[in-house]
């Protein structure tokens, strides 16, 4: 690993609101160390751009250490970068090298437009959650440890599938644009737990709906989801969503 | 809307009937294929013409066949639907994309095109001279003691009222069959090294859409376990990928070489 600082090319999208056309501008970053993140490296431009007076770039992010799914950056062809399993808040500039030239755009969705250069609106997940991601039973103070007895695999699969923060990778990933592997992560780790149990039905059935009127596309099984997801969240919880759902429609009492 | 258009009409009802009419084309293939197996016989067509006289006469086939007839046009078209409803999620593209998925699970529509057109010219190749153009007439003679068949052509004009015209000769112990030569209207198509080619290429894709599609169905059903996924991939891969794309390619391939 070199230590010494970089020159980076950057290629990224710039749009003024949603209603108005983007286009890639080109920005040119120095001194940019190995060691900083990619995030650290746009806050080192803006900064540049703001003494130039110049517009900064807008782009999103919170928690920086890979936890909040705010830092949705398409880059160089893929959601958060070339690495697997890391958001973009966790991409340091060693991952590149000097001189490259790197793109960068928003996520890309019907239902993700795009509110400003690199932030999109992502309050349709939002919604799918609002529709049917929780569980309404009172679950009074925190129980005693093992007071519920679930099996170990299924605690880890719940667990797992609990990992999904919200970023949108999947859907910016996926050639039809399908939320599926959020939507499946998040049916998923309640339908696994007792606490899910009383509104199971209803829930797959109400957040599918939630997710095909926010206009997302249809799951074709091609896997980019889970290859590009920063948690890594498994095509296994796909195929239960649609054991959930199928199961639902066939049998819950109206 | 009645829950089960809702159902069906959904983003997963609709890959469920992408499945369902998926894996019953797997199944006729598999048939299609184990019957046709027949045109390797070195026995003048005997097996394979009374084989289609067979397919194309007897009801329970019959039924089935329409229903495969349907379930071509119910896949390609619903697939097409769906293509195009799924390019809408995405009005903006990207200017570089590095998609980690595979090539053809990209594809499946531009290779089931591909197949939609091969179906529709092998169909009009074969199936439609069967059903309703004026084809030769062979003739084949058992001798009933020996089994031996021999066969000739009838003459240029010759046509009957049924598929096939089957008469016993006592006296000489022998047992006479006129049935279409389709087994000949064949082996001359596959003498036009294009329409070799074309079937050939048609394979590839053929391959490319099942080692998807074959596992991809199964997903869509929700039937995914570590327990048989490995098994369900390996099927796609071995036996729909390459064992039955080759099994149809040998065909063209055969005729033209060594007929
Ligand atoms: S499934 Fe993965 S990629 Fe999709 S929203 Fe959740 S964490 Fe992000
Ligand atoms: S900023 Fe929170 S995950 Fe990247």
């Amino acid at each position: 690993m070199s230590n010494e600082n970089m020159t980076i090319h950057l290629k990224v999208w710039k749009q003024k609101n949603t209603g108005s056309k983007g286009h890639l501008e080109d920005y040119t970053v120095n001194n940019v160390s190995p060691d900083m993140s990619f995030l650290e490296m746009f806050d080192v431009l803006n900064e540049e751009l703001i003494h130039e007076n110049k517009e900064p770039i807008a782009f999103d992010h919170d928690c920086r250490e890979g936890i909040c799914g705010m830092c949705s950056m398409y880059i160089n062809g893929r959601p958060h970068g070339p690495l697997e399993g890391v958001t973009t808040c966790q991409l340091h500039m060693r991952s590149f090298k000097d001189g490259d030239t790197i793109v960068v755009e928003p996520w890309r969705a019907a239902a993700f437009p795009v509110i400003k250069d690199l932030v999109v609106d992502r309050t349709a997940f939002d919604r799918i959650i609002a529709s049917g991601g929780y569980v309404s039973i009172n679950t009074g103070n925190a129980q005693d440890a093992n007071n519920l007895p679930i099996g170990k695999e299924r605690a880890d699969l719940a667990f797992a599938a609990a990992a999904c923060i919200g970023c949108g990778a999947c859907v910016a990933a996926c050639k039809n644009a399908s939320a599926m592997l959020f939507v499946s992560a998040k049916v998923s780790q309640l339908a696994l737990l007792p606490q899910g149990e009383p509104e199971r039905q209803s829930r797959a059935l109400s957040m599918v709906a939630q997710m095909d009127a926010e206009g997302f596309g249809s799951c074709t099984n091609t896997g980019a989801c889970s290859a590009e997801c920063p948690k890594e969240i498994s095509l296994d919880n796909i195929a239960r969503l649609n054991r959930e759902f199928l199961g639902a429609s066939l049998s819950k009492p109206e | 809307m009645s829950w089960l258009t809702k159902t069906l009409t959904s983003s997963i009802g609709k890959k469920v009937l992408m499945a369902l009419t998926g894996l019953f084309l797997c199944t006729f293939l598999v048939v299609h294929l184990s019957g046709n197996f027949q045109l390797f016989k070195n026995d003048g067509g005997y097996a394979f013409n009374t084989y289609a006289v067979f397919m194309t006469t007897f009801p329970v086939i019959k039924v089935i066949s329409y229903g495969n007839y349907f379930f071509i046009l119910f896949h390609a078209f619903w697939g097409l639907y769906i293509t195009y409803k799924n390019k809408q999620a995405r009005p903006v593209g990207y200017a570089v994309t590095k998609n980690q998925s595979s090539p053809y699970s990209r594809n499946m529509a531009i290779l089931g095109t591909i197949l939609l057109v091969y179906i529709v010219v092998h169909m009009s190749d074969f199936w439609y001279k069967f059903h309703y153009e004026h084809l030769p007439y062979v003739q084949y003679t058992e001798q009933l003691n020996t089994g031996q068949i021999t066969h000739a052509a009838m003459d240029e004009g010759y046509t009957q009222d049924v598929k096939k015209l089957e008469t016993f000769n006592e006296a000489a112990g022998t047992r006479i069959v006129v049935v279409k030569d389709l087994y000949k209207v064949v082996s001359y198509a596959f003498q036009n090294i294009g329409l070799v080619l074309f079937y050939v290429l048609a394979m590839f894709a053929l391959a490319f859409h099942l080692v998807h599609g074959f596992q991809s169905a199964f997903q869509s059903l929700g039937l995914r376990h570590s327990k048989y996924t490995p098994l369900i991939k390996g099927i796609s891969v071995w036996v729909f990928g390459i064992l039955i794309p080759i099994g149809y390619a040998a065909m063209p391939l055969y005729f033209y070489f060594f007929k």
